[in-house]
């Protein structure tokens, strides 16, 4: 039980190393829908003993959504503006992966004094949450593609979602599902803003959104 | 137990120039050749011996000293390195750190040599040479630190053994993948290139001859050798208590990792240049991952 735990919990790890070094869109998409499918199978692990209706369900939703609505939404998005790749990121990929290790040692450093006295799973859960919700922090900043930064959005989702598995056991059931309609929501519109601004400006780089200004 | 790590050794001297043999013979089966006998490195080397050297005007004593720091390395790397549970004849605690700097000694020595002679292509295999092993030190070192850590010992020998059974073959696979990278096989830098554009390890001794080449020779081949039965240290179950025993397959691994290297040289082609880095920086952020979740 408890070696099945870690390995997903360092799979999670090594996925979000794949998505900082990573310059395809398409395998990015593939590696969030694994992500969502691992964080619920942690999920439904730590919970295991007392499981309730409505923790069924809201795996449900979390699965469906994450797994299945979104990718399909970006993967519309991908295809309907013919990018395969991001070309020029602000930050290399190599850099990034070097800053990656920088941002999970730093995350192992502020958890360590941390320490979680009455939660289920191990004190290994709470560095890997806050390095997810780190990564996705990062994507959003050191890439200029639109659809990558929504990428970094949904994996600081996850990161979220993974800390309030480690610390909320009995999360109320309207946050939790708030949440889900807000990353669902945010998913949409940018996904309706960047098949606009790739038609607009025939890109989706963002750096000259900075631009922009009344004329 | 003493006789069986002398025989190790001894054993290391006399057959390590039949792993590139070996190497060769499992590429040409693939290639469908019949391809060099397996014995063909001692034939070069007898050969080699008994020819004279050429030395450049250009040259100082630092090319005529590399080869033979080379072949000294091998000889010292192979006495310390395990093979199997035998341990190895100069084991004593915090030798990987002496593993991976003696071979580091060796890499300057070359590079220095080649940058001696002053041409232009060796200039530049040896930029290429350490520009990679800058990459490959720390994901060898952070590797066998990671080791260290997870087992509490810091002999090479010991560390080997006490691990537990389900950790072993990932690391096996991690100094694999070093093996592949410090001794210039194919997925980072292909030994029988004939362009001296292409090549990154053999450009630099393009310019010995006779018992000069036989010394770097041999010691390459020794280095091989290390790494191999560092790999197979950690593939042999650590159950088996008869010395003679473990020494036994310790060789049949060791023979099945050379095998290994010969089939990853049939089925993959060379990386380009400016992959190489990557997937060297690839090799050390997975050192660095296990390391710091070791050490949390």
């Amino acid at each position: 039980m408890n070696t099945i735990f870690n390995f997903l919990v360092i799979l999670l790890i090594l996925l979000n190393f794949r998505l900082i070094s990573s310059s395809r869109l398409t395998p990015c998409i593939h590696v969030l829908v694994l992500q969502a499918v691992i964080l619920s199978g942690v999920a439904w692990m730590t919970h295991q003993g007392h499981m309730s209706v409505h923790l069924y369900f809201m795996l449900a939703v979390n699965i469906f959504l994450k797994a299945a609505v979104l990718p399909w939404m970006l993967t519309r998005v991908v295809e309907k503006n013919i990018i395969s790749r991001e070309l020029d990121p602000f930050v290399g990929y190599t850099a990034s992966l070097i800053i990656g290790v920088v941002l999970l040692g730093i995350s192992v450093m502020i958890s360590r004094p941390l320490s979680l006295s009455h939660t289920l799973v191990e004190d290994f859960f709470l560095p890997v949450s806050l390095f997810t919700l780190f990564s996705g922090l990062f994507m959003i900043i050191a890439r200029k593609k639109a659809i990558t930064q929504v990428l970094g959005y949904m994996v600081m989702e996850n990161g979220i979602y993974t800390f309030g598995v480690a610390m909320a056991i009995h999360e109320p059931f309207i946050v939790e599902l708030s949440v889900l309609l807000d990353v669902f929501v945010a998913v949409l519109i940018m996904g309706v803003a960047i098949f606009h601004i790739s038609r607009e400006f025939n890109h989706i780089d963002t750096d000259r959104l900075s631009v922009l200004r009344d004329l | 137990m003493r006789f069986t790590i002398f025989f190790h050794v001894i054993a290391a001297f006399i057959l390590s120039p039949m792993i590139p043999g070996i190497i060769n013979k499992v590429k040409a089966f693939f290639a469908g050749r019949k391809g060099k006998p397996v014995l063909q490195m001692y034939y070069d080397l007898a050969k080699l011996v008994q020819k004279g050297a050429v030395y450049s005007h250009t040259t100082t004593w630092i090319f005529q000293t590399s080869p033979l720091v080379t072949a000294a390395v091998g000889i010292i790397g192979v006495m310390v390195v395990p093979l199997g549970n035998t341990p190895g004849l100069l084991a004593f605690p915090g030798d990987y750190i002496l593993l991976v700097y003696l071979f580091g000694v060796s890499r300057f020595f070359t590079v220095l040599a080649a940058l001696d002679t002053g041409s232009p292509f060796e200039g530049m295999g040896a930029s290429r040479e350490v520009q990679f092993s800058l990459l490959a030190e720390p994901a060898l070192l952070l590797g066998l630190c990671a080791l260290s850590a997870l087992s509490g010992e810091t002999s090479m020998n010991t560390m080997v053994t006490s691990l537990q059974a389900g950790t072993r073959p990932v690391l096996a696979c991690a100094i694999f993948i070093v093996l592949l990278a410090e001794n210039a096989r194919i997925p980072f830098d292909d030994p029988t290139t004939h362009l001296e554009l292409t090549m990154v390890h053999e450009v630099m001794i393009l310019d010995h001859s006779g018992p000069d080449l036989a010394l770097i020779e041999y010691g390459s081949a020794l280095k091989l050798w290390a790494y191999a039965s560092l790999t197979a240290s950690l593939i042999v179950p650590n159950g088996i208590v008869n010395p003679w025993m473990s020494m036994g397959a310790g060789f049949v691994v060791l023979a099945g990792v050379t095998v290994t290297v010969g089939l990853i040289e049939s089925i993959m082609a060379r990386l380009r240049l400016i992959r190489v880095p990557q997937l060297l920086v690839g090799a050390t952020i997975l050192s660095l991952i296990s390391l710091i979740l070791i050490i949390r």
